[in-house]
């Protein structure tokens, strides 16, 4: 039977159950006895049972099978609610949750039979619960299977076991020849750290900087997909010697080993062929057309199974009533006669129709943010037990809705900052204790509209950022001198952390409690349009405050002339239009400013960055539009003002990607295309 | 487009645009459109043979000069001027172009390939030189000419 159109449902479906499971373990936590989330845990294996069954999806089938038997057993009595059993069914959850990813990514279950969790339900269904013994046996048995492995990564030189295929052989031999080396190379990623593949991606920026890479296992898409464990290994040409890596890579935080080798490859391997090696070639080959077809599989399987949003029927509704009305306008329009009145009604009428086509149709693609935040009261009881402190999680707003494109990305950096929170913000119960803090630690998590922003604050009333501890440690590793460092207000310090080359190993972390790969979280919510800031007391605790957009597709905007040039400035950027006298320019330090009500804002002239011609004119006054870019302010010279619009933001093409300055172009009402000033690059 | 092509098996069609004196021969598979002048919006800081973008049809294009590209005079606008929108790997460019003259079909033996000549940067945007009863037409090498190959 052809399942595959039932995919999409499944996967959605999955993912809906898995959450109800995870909400209904965690809340078992707390009140193990109450039977009804036995009984509805036992429900959702049920169905998860059935739906993969369906589907064809074995080791899923007989993994929940095994959950239905030990779940089934508690709820008739016969065997007790333990931490163990707990623990177990969290494993379940987990083991869930990744083959619904890689069924999402590849449309198959994988190969992953999770031995070891189905054993431990076997455990618990044979000793039925009296004998704990037997499950504790059994962890004992899964650890030591675990213990060994990461031993053993911490020594391996995992690149020199790594064959070469005679492409690649031909290539160290021949760079060889022209006087660069080959290296082997293993990195060990710390094991507390949240996006991998991220500082996997600023490790190879660091190797595509020294040298050329020419393989790397596990294959670079792998890496990004995040699928290694701790460590991965590449072979890179290069001129530069060992000591200049040790040096690279060393300055990039969160690498906990690099152990790298000169390789050498002998010259007549190339025409050196025996059968081992053809066999070798050939089933190198099979692997490569295999992974290919499994690639291929994945480019096509995998945005059909993203692609898809469930819209509520409601706004489906309102939106077909609207392109409804939209038709009656354009019947209306086709009969008007030459009736001036008339006209401006109807045109109004479709003014009208297209705003809240607009509404609508934006509607049709927010989701709420629940859906991120879902996961996080689990997040939080896994580091609380992790890192032996006592915290709880405090949500509000998990309603607020944001763009779907922006809800698949957020996941990644929250998790990231409420690890920080849980793991440097919060102190220790004694600590705690200490302090006169109730020994329950809080973590808050709240997300409001705000405007046309969407604003997530992830809080803790923990130990708060050191911010003299921050800058004497910038100080010591030379990323500030000691004249900028006096010159810097705490809120330029706290900036330091977003530096990527603010490198925390664990000794800074005690300092400061913060900026374990910061630079990366804010990275991508700048990709998103946004932007973070930090407001902390020492000892009080420390917030994390995020700003996204609404929407990434249609802005309001100011648009203004720059001689007979018209550009668009997004209106959340700026602050307020001053008309300045000429004479109420200062000169400071060769920069043209003005003093506004107190505060110093440098000014631009868009004319000169922008390279627009311009005559020169004789003007008492100048229109100066203030913005804002975080706390620094600028004020652009702008000749004329032609007003606020709502404008629909189109990319330049890629082959003006490079266009600095520039953010997009917008389309006005005349057909003319309008350019929108990028404030960020401008300020 | 491609019931054009199968009027002859080993020709292809080429429509003929001029500069200054020149003709030149686009291969007609690129090309998109072609449209006349309208406003080019100036692009700060973008490349020399770049004169902005355009809008066609709630699509932002943009506009590259060849006579820039090939060293000429600057365009001239005229009631012939035209815009050809091309079509490579999926992104759409105009190209600025003094009259398009008419559409051409080439056989395949009467195309002359031409070795690009290192010491004449301009050599490298054409890639051969097509023979039309008595008339030569210069075949113009998109790739090269938005610089997708490079």
């Amino acid at each position: 039977m052809d399942v595959s159109q039932y995919l999409e449902m499944f996967i959605e479906e999955s993912k809906e159950h898995l959450q109800s499971l995870n909400v209904t373990l965690l809340e078992m936590e707390n009140t193990p006895d109450n039977k009804e989330y036995i009984n509805q845990i036992f429900r959702v294996a049920h169905t998860l049972k059935g739906m993969a069954a369906t589907m064809g999806f074995k080791k899923m089938t007989k993994l929940t099978h095994d959950m239905e038997n030990v779940l089934s057993e508690i709820r008739n009595g016969e065997i007790a609610v333990s931490a163990e059993l707990l623990d177990v069914l969290f494993q379940c959850l987990d083991a869930l949750e990744s083959y619904i990813d890689l069924i999402v990514n590849t449309a198959s279950e994988g190969d992953e039979d999770n031995k070891p969790i189905i054993d431990r339900l076997d455990a618990i269904l044979e000793s039925k619960g009296k004998g704990s013994k037997a499950t504790k046996d059994t962890k004992v048995v899964v650890k030591q299977v675990e213990t060994p492995v990461i031993g053993d990564l911490k020594t391996e030189r995992k690149h020199l076991m790594l064959p070469f295929n005679d492409y690649e052989k031909n290539a160290i031999i021949k760079s060889k020849e022209e006087g660069y080396i080959t290296y082997g190379i293993t990195i060990v990623i710390a094991e507390t750290c949240v996006l991998k593949s991220a500082r996997a991606f600023i490790i190879f920026r660091t190797f595509e900087r020294l040298g050329q890479i020419i393989k790397s296992y596990p294959s670079v898409q792998d890496i990004e997909d995040e699928k290694f464990e701790s460590d991965f290994s590449v072979f890179i040409i290069s001129k530069d010697a060992e000591a200049t890596f040790m040096k690279e890579l060393g300055s990039i935080s969160e690498v906990e080993e690099i152990l790298i080798d000169e390789m050498n490859v002998e010259g007549e391997v190339k025409d050196f062929v025996n059968k081992e090696d053809i066999k070798e070639e050939i089933n190198s080959d099979i692997q490569k057309v295999q992974d290919e077809k499994t690639k291929a599989k994945q480019q096509v399987i995998k945005p059909k199974a993203n692609r898809t949003v469930r819209v509520d029927i409601e706004r489906l509704d309102n939106l077909m009533n609207l392109v409804s009305e939209l038709i009656i306008v354009k019947n209306g329009l086709e009969t008007v006669e030459n009736n001036n009145q008339n006209m401006n009604e109807q045109i109004e009428y479709l003014e009208r129709i297209t705003t809240n086509l607009h509404d609508a149709v934006m509607k049709v693609r927010m989701v709420p943010i629940e859906r991120v935040f879902n996961r996080f009261p689990r997040l939080i009881r896994d580091l609380s037990r992790k890192l032996n402190k006592n915290m709880e999680l405090h949500m509000s707003g998990e309603e607020t809705e944001l763009d779907r494109t922006v809800i698949d990305e957020i996941g990644d950096p929250l998790v990231h900052l409420i690890r920080n929170s849980g793991d440097h913000g919060l102190e220790t119960p004694k600590e705690r204790q200490k302090s006169n803090k109730p020994e329950m630690g809080k973590v808050y998590l709240d997300a409001y509209q705000d405007g046309n922003n969407v604003v997530i604050e992830v809080r803790d009333d923990g130990r708060g950022i050191d911010i003299q501890g921050v800058k004497k440690k910038a100080l010591n590793k030379g990323t500030i001198t000691k004249n900028q460092a006096d010159a810097m207000t705490d809120k330029d310090i706290i900036d330091l952390l977003f530096r990527p080359s603010f490198s925390t190993v664990d000794k800074i972390s005690d300092v400061s409690g913060r900026g374990v790969g910061l630079d990366v979280v804010k990275t991508k919510i700048e990709a998103l349009g946004g932007d973070i800031e930090v407001k902390t007391e020492l000892g009080k605790g420390s917030t994390f405050i995020i700003r996204l957009p609404l929407t990434l597709a249609i802005i309001q905007a100011l648009m203004v002339n720059i001689a007979d040039e018209k550009y668009a400035i997004p209106l959340n950027t700026i602050q307020n239009i001053e008309d300045v006298k000429i004479a109420d320019i200062k000169y400071i330090q060769n920069q043209e400013v003005i003093n506004l009500r107190g505060h110093v804002i440098p000014i631009v002239h868009l004319d000169g960055m922008l390279g627009v011609i311009k005559e020169e004119e004789d003007k008492e006054s100048i229109t100066v539009v203030i913005v804002n870019k975080g706390d620094k302010k600028a004020g652009f010279i702008v000749d004329g003002l032609i007003g606020q619009q709502e404008i629909v933001i189109k990319t330049l093409g890629k082959f003006l990607i490079n266009s600095r300055l520039i953010a997009g172009a917008t389309i006005l009402g005349d057909g003319e295309v309008a350019l929108i000033l990028d404030v960020n690059s401008l300020v | 487009m491609e019931n054009i092509q199968t009027k002859s098996n080993n020709a292809t069609q080429f429509i003929v645009v001029k500069f200054d004196r020149e003709q030149y021969g686009i291969n007609i598979q690129h090309v998109q459109n072609i449209v006349r002048m309208m406003r080019i919006t100036r692009v700060p800081n973008a490349p020399d043979d770049i004169k902005g973008v355009v809008n066609l049809r709630g699509e932002i294009v943009p506009v590259m000069s060849v006579r820039k590209k090939f060293g000429l005079d600057n365009d001239e606008y005229t009631n012939s001027t035209r815009i050809i929108i091309v079509k490579v790997e999926g992104s759409a460019i105009g190209f600025v172009v003094d009259e398009v003259l008419e559409v051409i079909e080439i056989e395949e033996t009467h195309i002359e390939k031409i070795v690009s000549d290192s010491s004449d940067e301009n050599s490298k945007y054409v890639y051969a030189v097509g023979k039309v009863d008595d008339e030569l037409v210069t075949l113009l090498n998109i790739e090269a000419l938005i610089g997708v190959d490079e």
